[in-house]
């Protein structure tokens, strides 16, 4: 699996998550500079977290902008596959290569914790190797997470099964003290139409290995490496 | 030529700042207010003199960057 990693000036977790994609496939993935315009032949895109250029404007706002995803859009629309964590999430959002968009959290305040989710569906590039409705637990750390829609656009979610990751309590129930980002119907990811594009506010990299507190984010890695070998 | 770049949440939008807002001046002890909402304003000085192209011009760069139409409405004036 050939990954490539995009950073952006304020990207944060993006060697955490080479990290998490070296331990699992055995290569390093290539780091991708925001200013380059064109990536290395890649398997699979990563949008890392962070706060590029500060959140300023919106959060991914400047960043959605940057000549590398004029790219990253193109190979999107070949069918590559796309990861964006956090921020990489509010990017793609920012793009328009997924629905709606991550405001400010209902309590104003940042939120760095685990919290636990609820796996949608598992014949995703991204989700075999969960189990379907398995609760696992995976931290957030954002001052944006809050996803909105339109309601026409969270039913086409709904209707389309394109509901990636929801918050939880632990028997699996999408109540609102799950849900301290204050996300429509407890959000924390989505997939676009073909399920090739994954972008998800909770960071999956941060709990990929035994020394970090936890594993369960390891099986999406898993999971991808699985597909793109 | 001056542009004045005005975004606002749209309707029905969860403004949680707005609503901190609310509660500290309502705490301050100002009362009757029904509700608050905030926004941007963003201030553009343009080589452009000729009014019709300014206003293409800044409703492309609203559209494009300034506001993201899926929560927020924009307006602008143009001032010589």
């Amino acid at each position: 699996m050939r990954a490539s990693v995009v950073v952006f000036p304020g990207s944060n977790c993006d060697r955490d998550v080479a990290v998490a994609l070296r331990n699992v496939s055995g290569h390093a993935p290539d780091m991708v500079w925001h200013g380059d315009s064109s990536l290395p032949a890649s398997d699979l895109i990563v949008l890392p977290g962070g706060f590029s250029y500060g959140d300023y404007l919106r959060s991914g706002a400047m960043a959605a902008h940057s000549p590398i995803m004029k790219e990253v859009v193109r190979l999107a629309a070949r069918g590559t596959p796309i990861l964006g964590i956090c921020n990489g999430f509010q990017v793609l959002t920012e793009t328009g290569l997924l629905p709606g968009v991550l405001m400010c959290n209902a309590s104003l305040k940042f939120i760095c914790r685990n919290l636990t989710l609820r796996v949608e569906r598992n014949d995703t590039i991204f989700s075999r190797h969960y189990q379907e409705k398995e609760i696992i637990t995976i931290p957030i750390a954002n001052h944006d997470g809050n996803y909105f829609a339109d309601r026409e656009t969270l039913d086409r979610l709904e209707g389309e099964n394109r509901i990636a990751f929801r918050y939880t309590n632990a028997r699996g129930e999408a109540d609102a003290a799950s849900n301290p980002t204050g996300s429509q119907n407890n959000i924390a990811g989505i997939y676009d139409k073909n399920c090739r594009i994954l972008g998800l506010m909770p960071h999956p990299e941060r709990v990929s290995e035994d020394l970090l507190g936890g594993l369960d984010g390891k099986p999406l890695f898993e999971s991808l490496l699985e597909v793109l070998h | 030529m001056r542009a004045i770049v005005k975004i606002t949440l749209k309707n029905g939008v969860l403004d949680p700042q707005g609503k901190a807002i609310e509660g500290a001046l309502n705490s301050l002890g100002f009362g009757g207010i029904d509700s608050v909402r905030q926004g941007k304003i963003i201030e553009l000085d343009l080589d452009e003199t000729e009014t019709e192209k300014a206003e293409a011009a800044v409703a492309e760069m609203c559209e494009k960057l300034l506001a993201n139409t899926v929560i927020e409405n924009y307006s602008y004036e143009l001032v010589p």
